[in-house]
């Protein structure tokens, strides 16, 4: 049989590497899309989270009989409602969970941890009483010392979060709890001795802010529990297979009965891989037998779901005169919020992962303070540590006097180098990248005064992991996909071009749904930037069993030998001899006998995907500093990322650009803002800025192409590792264009004034 | 506390509905007529993901009350496309993927459609000015503005 792997890297594609319309893009600009909040039931209930006022408090008593009483309550839940769990961790992304954290943070037990803590829910007929009888529920708290600030919550004597917490990865044990969860580190080569052969060392600490995935739609849930227990559950999620799993655990329910729709997401950046109202929809609607909706206002996003870790991170690093990096130190510590948990580890693997260095040490710490549990956002941690890292090395560059593209280069990790982090990379495309960017008109365009340019570059693993899929054929030749991975940003049309020239059949001929839960087996979510690279795996795998099949159907029809025929371009083509007999069969051919061949025809991609490449990118940014408010102002902007291939340069390009812009707003303007009585002051758009159309320039993207050899078409991963240089990049540019080496972000203008003003450089 | 009794006309249908005091248009228009097209991302008028046209002038919808537009003709995305064709921006965006997640597209499309009837040949600024009431946190704006742009010349060449 020929042609099994039709799939050689460079050519023979009809449609991958080209523009397609994405399959579901009518029904998303004509209104017809439905995101969470856009389900509903019949005789569903309104239900609504009484959250806690209190950065920090225990709480003594929930009384929630008035609320009960209110005629068109139908149903309220407390703490009470969900059994304790053990403190158990497992993976859940690239993070760690642990249950006895996740049924505290749905639903407060003993202690309100931050402003906005779920602390009770209620459904009612309508939305007035549900509000009504939040009003009802009487909460008796004892209000407790809060602490906000990483720092301030390491010191001894902080106020301690959870009485149970011992710091892990220290020895001995420590005596007391604290609110250091968990110190990690890695090491590589001796860097005490790395430094002394440094001519050259620079040491800072940096700051950065807690900083929201910002998605434009909130968090939403619809929720019907029948009286047998069988559960339907529909919620905008980056992994409905997940909320299944966790709402089983949270309610004891089956997995079985629970079914689980993801709707279209309106966004997620990670920030949809955790639940929040999921169990709460379902326990209510349990306890009401009615349909339950639940939908976030904008101010509960920012209060209770999860930003992403501020940080104050030390770097130290040493290089020769003529510019190797020798040695290199970090500390990182996280905020990890309410519950341990923050992405330092992962900060901690990235924070040297695009250099070669054979003297590496880093110590992170996961801290827990009183703000709402961090949940992943895009490449997760690496941002901050890479961004701290990237400054040093421009600052290093500088001193010796060197191009900071060719000290990059210099240093820059590339195929067989040892990762700090344990492994030895493939084929990886960081040179390439910088290569790029140095042939760029912009990189060789003068700038004025007032104007700078800075470069960074980022690393970002990428994931595989567990994919399910499934392709069928329909009884007129058209083919069904069905995948379980949320499409966020246009999977769906990468997969079906890899399913139509897999099966050699015209793009509009497969028609792409997200299957639910009970639809498909297991998948795992849409993060890590894996689903187009585990979903188009696992098409190539269901497509290789149609034709596989096709071509034994073909021996039973025309009594041939499989190596009588052989699958091309669509069709099951007779080789041979055997050509002058019978004619090829189209898959629609097939279709229209399947009946008489062995009845149905479809084919199941069920695999662990392995062999993620890391994708590596370089970013360029030019910016003007206005010295009389110390605003920013990006001029201009290219991004050049190491894709593998990319399936849709477009929906590839727009992961580039959409990742610049979201670090435009982290490095400038974003920040949570906490008073001293421990509440968000701008849990709103409005003061919670971020970067809108006026702000910024096009960004230009390039596309990098070094194949990924352990994917069938060379894809890596290309969703995260945007997000991870423009932190860097933009305090590289702003220290070339002021002379001032910003440490701190978010660089908003109040800041940049205040240091413009002390250098004697504002003149207003 | 009785309800309004409004009548209205929507995408050129008229439409009567009850609502309450404090329901907003966004309410209306998704909880009660069930055109579910205009999203709500922050009920604060910051995002613009429910923009619709009131008599012709482009709104945020969560910033209007539903009793106040008795009378009044509103128009929302899903009154965009004539019978089978796309407008112009409609089909634009889906060829230059100026969309991923596409939670905000109902809004730009409704906004950038106000803009091109008002200014067919706007320059890259004043698109820029005239979107930054919409946000998006996908795509950079890059691709939307691009689209913007290439919608309007096509338009003017008629």
């Amino acid at each position: 049989m020929g042609e099994a792997n039709g799939h050689s890297k460079t050519n023979g594609h009809s449609y991958v590497g080209t523009r397609q319309i994405r399959p579901d893009g009518v029904d998303k600009v004509t209104g017809r899309a439905r995101f969470g909040a856009d389900y509903n039931l019949p005789g569903q209930l309104i239900g609504r989270v009484l959250r806690s006022p209190h950065p920090h408090a225990r709480i003594i008593s929930i009384d929630t009989s008035k609320a009960e009483a209110l005629p068109g309550v139908k149903a309220v839940i407390t703490r009470d409602d969900f059994a304790d769990q053990p403190s158990e961790f497992i993976p859940a992304g690239e993070m760690m969970m642990n249950y006895k954290d996740v049924v505290r943070n749905v639903m407060a037990r003993e202690k309100a941890l931050y402003e906005g803590h779920a602390v009770a829910a209620v459904a009612a007929t309508s939305v007035a009483i549900a509000r009504r009888a939040l009003k009802l529920i009487d909460v008796k708290y004892e209000v407790l010392p809060h602490v906000i600030d990483v720092v301030e919550a390491m010191k001894p004597g902080a106020p301690l979060l959870h009485d149970d917490l011992f710091t892990v990865g220290v020895e001995p044990k420590p005596e007391k709890p604290s609110n250091i969860a968990k110190r990690v580190e890695i090491k590589q080569g001796d860097v005490e001795a790395g430094f002394k052969k440094a001519d050259v060392v620079i040491e800072r600490e940096f700051k950065t802010a807690p900083v929201h995935q910002g998605y434009i739609e909130p968090h939403a849930a619809l929720a019907t529990v029948s009286e047998d227990g069988a559960t339907e559950l529909w919620t905008t999620t980056q992994g409905h297979f997940i909320v299944r799993a966790h709402c089983a655990r949270l309610l004891g329910l089956d997995m079985g009965k629970v079914r689980v729709t993801a709707t279209e997401i309106g966004g997620g950046f990670g920030g949809k891989t955790v639940v929040y109202l999921e169990p709460l929809a379902i326990a209510l609607s349990r306890k009401a037998k009615r349909p339950v909706k639940m939908v976030m206002s904008r101010e509960e996003v920012f209060k209770a779901s999860g930003p992403t870790s501020g940080a104050t991170v030390r770097v130290k690093m040493g290089a020769t005169k003529d510019g190797k990096f020798v040695a290199a130190f970090a500390e990182l510590k996280y905020q990890a919020g309410a519950f341990q948990g923050s992405p330092v580890q992962p900060g901690t693997m990235c924070a040297y992962a695009p250099y070669d260095i054979e003297n590496v040490h880093v110590i992170g710490y996961d801290v827990v303070s009183n703000r709402p549990k961090v949940a992943a956002y895009r490449a997760p941690g690496a941002p901050i540590a890479e961004y701290a890292v990237e400054s040093v090395v421009d600052e290093i560059a500088k001193k010796l006097g060197l191009d900071p593209i060719e000290l990059r280069m210099m240093n820059a990790a590339r195929e067989g180098t040892k990762a700090a982090y344990g492994p030895k990379f493939g084929p990886i495309g960081l040179e390439e990248t910088l290569n790029a960017i140095k042939k760029t008109e912009h990189w060789n365009t003068p700038l004025r005064k007032w104007q700078g340019r800075g470069v960074a570059s980022g690393f970002w693993f990428n994931i595989g992991g567990e994919t399910s899929v499934s392709l069928t054929v329909n009884e007129d030749g058209t083919i069904s996909l069905m995948a379980g991975t949320p499409d966020i940003g246009g999977l769906r049309a990468a997969l079906t071009s890899v399913a139509a020239d897999e099966l050699g059949v015209p793009y509009d001929k497969v028609r792409p749904i997200i299957g639910d839960t009970g639809s498909l087996g297991f998948n795992f979510l849409t993060g890590g930037s894996r689903s187009a690279f585990s979903g188009s795996m696992a098409i190539v795998e269901a497509a290789k069993q149609i034709k596989a099949d096709l071509c034994a159907r073909a021996c039973k029809l025309w009594e041939a030998k499989p190596d009588q025929v052989e699958f091309s371009g669509g069709y099951v083509k007779p080789l041979g001899a055997l050509a002058e007999k019978v004619k090829p069969m189209s898959i629609a051919d097939f279709a229209k006998v399947s009946g008489k061949t062995g009845g149905p025809i479809g084919g199941v991609g069920r695999i662990n995907a392995q062999g993620a490449g890391p994708s590596f990118g370089t970013h360029l940014v030019d910016l003007e500093v206005d010295p009389e408010t110390g605003r920013a102002t990006i001029l201009r902007y290219t991004v050049a990322q190491d894709a593998g291939r990319a399936l849709h340069p477009a929906y590839v390009e727009g992961q580039f650009q959409g990742g610049a812009v979201q670090g435009i707003g982290w490095a400038l303007n974003e920040e949570y803002i906490y008073g001293s009585d421990g509440k968000l002051q701008n849990a709103g758009f409005l003061d919670y800025r971020m970067p809108v159309a006026s702000d910024v320039p096009m960004i230009d993207a390039i596309l990098v192409e070094v194949g990924n050899p352990r994917h069938p078409y060379g894809v890596r991963g290309v969703g995260e590792t945007p997000i991870v240089p423009p932190l860097g990049a933009i305090a590289n540019a702003m220290e070339n264009a002021t002379g001032i080496r910003f440490t701190e972000l978010p660089m908003s203008p109040p800041k940049v004034l205040k240091a413009l003003k002390e250098k004697g450089l504002n003149k207003a | 506390m009785a309800k309004h009794h409004i009548e209205a006309t929507v995408n050129g249908d008229v439409v009567e509905f009850l609502c309450e005091t404090e329901e907003t248009l966004l309410d209306v228009l998704r909880d009660t007529l069930n055109l579910t097209g205009s999203k709500e991302g922050c009920a604060s008028g910051d995002c613009g993901a429910c923009s619709v046209m009131l008599d012709g002038r482009l709104v945020c919808s969560c910033l209007v009350l539903g009793c106040e537009v008795s009378g009044r003709k509103i128009e929302t995305i899903e009154g965009m496309a004539k019978g089978e064709s796309l407008h112009p921006l409609q089909k634009r965006f889906l060829e230059a993927a100026a969309l991923q997640c596409g939670i905000c597209t109902p809004g730009f499309l409704v906004a950038s459609k106000a803009l091109l009837e008002k200014s067919p040949n706007p320059t890259e600024h004043e698109v820029r000015y005239w979107l930054a009431g919409n946000l998006c946190r996908c795509t950079g704006y890059d691709k939307i503005i691009t689209a913007v742009m290439d919608t309007a010349a096509t338009m003017r060449k008629g």
